[in-house]
């Protein structure tokens, strides 16, 4: 029998297949995480330059990154969901949007705690961090818009607009580095040349970026169940689940 | 390893407050998530079933 995988993109389905695969993505993270941070600490050494202040790169690229990947598919969802129609779609992206919240918030505060011993100041108005900091207004933005229509399903076509208009701030931050004289530095992994860095650095620096997937995947999920939940609440099924105790 | 001993780990080179800051912070927002996570979903199943109950009371 071919597996229909489409069947997952009604809430139902969808509903009991996150709830057996949050776990995994949940124990991948702390793996995934204890391996980045013990390479990150114990393994990758002592900056020539930076000393040990440069150890925040593990958190902070990761977290960085993620912030405008999930963004990225945040942005995919609706517009899926603005062409498609499909209700699971719009769900997805309100379930990502306070998780890259989240990640934007941290990599703002840990590129703060760098920038004060590296670069003698919490904050500077340079391209990459204000257009990161536009990231953090977008994501608070679309939350927002959400939480103030009450009609659900104008409040998911409205804000999905807005995640799409907001869209073209991702690849500003990413190139900003390029297109504009920053003082952050340009980018530190790159496909088209070698890494700039020691391998134990490049190495915890992946890891960690791995284990900032895997949570970000594991934390979207269960705000998508929750989503479901409240969305369904009068259909049969979660009734069902409701009556026999199957909080699975 | 690069460290002598604990207490040299815990000062990272002087930088402790800004490496500990860091991770710290991060680390309590990230507890913070799963734990408004975990509660949202069980305040949502406990409220289902009490809607349920009171259907059922009403029957």
């Amino acid at each position: 029998m071919p597996l229909n995988i489409w069947r997952f993109a009604s809430p139902q389905p969808f509903y009991s297949l996150a709830g057996k695969l949050i776990p995994w993505f949940l124990v991948a993270a702390a793996l995934l995480g204890a391996a980045g941070l013990y390479v990150g600490f114990f393994v990758a050494p002592t900056d020539a330059q930076q000393g040990d202040a440069y150890r925040i790169i593990f958190i902070h690229v990761a977290a960085a990154w993620m912030s405008m990947f999930i963004y990225t598919v945040m942005a995919f969802w609706c517009a899926v969901g603005l062409i498609v129609n499909t209700r699971l779609s719009f769900m997805m992206a309100l379930g990502l949007a306070p998780t890259g919240a989240l990640m934007t918030f941290i990599a703002l505060w840990t590129g703060a705690l760098w920038g004060k011993p590296t670069w003698g100041a919490w904050w500077v108005w340079d391209a990459r961090l204000t257009s990161e900091l536009i990231l953090l207004f977008l994501y608070i933005g679309f939350m927002s818009l959400h939480a103030a229509i009450d009609d659900v399903r104008r409040a998911d076509r409205a804000a999905a607009l807005l995640a799409l208009v907001g869209a073209i701030n991702v690849p500003i931050i990413y190139f900003s580095v390029k297109w504009w004289n920053t003082l952050h530095q340009g980018a530190s992994v790159s496909l088209t040349r070698a890494p700039s860095m020691a391998r134990a650095m490049l190495l915890g620096m992946l890891l960690m970026a791995l284990a900032a997937w895997m949570y970000s995947i594991a934390a979207s999920l269960m705000r998508v169940r929750s989503l479901i939940l409240e969305r369904e609440s009068d259909s049969d099924w979660v009734r069902t689940i409701t009556r026999t105790g199957a909080f699975k | 390893m690069s460290w002598a001993g604990p207490a040299e780990f815990f000062a990272m080179g002087g930088y402790a407050f800004y490496v500990w800051g860091s991770y710290g912070v991060a680390a309590v927002l990230i507890v913070a998530e799963l734990w408004l996570l975990v509660t949202r979903r069980r305040t949502l199943l406990e409220q289902s079933r009490r809607s349920l109950d009171m259907g059922n009371d009403a029957e």
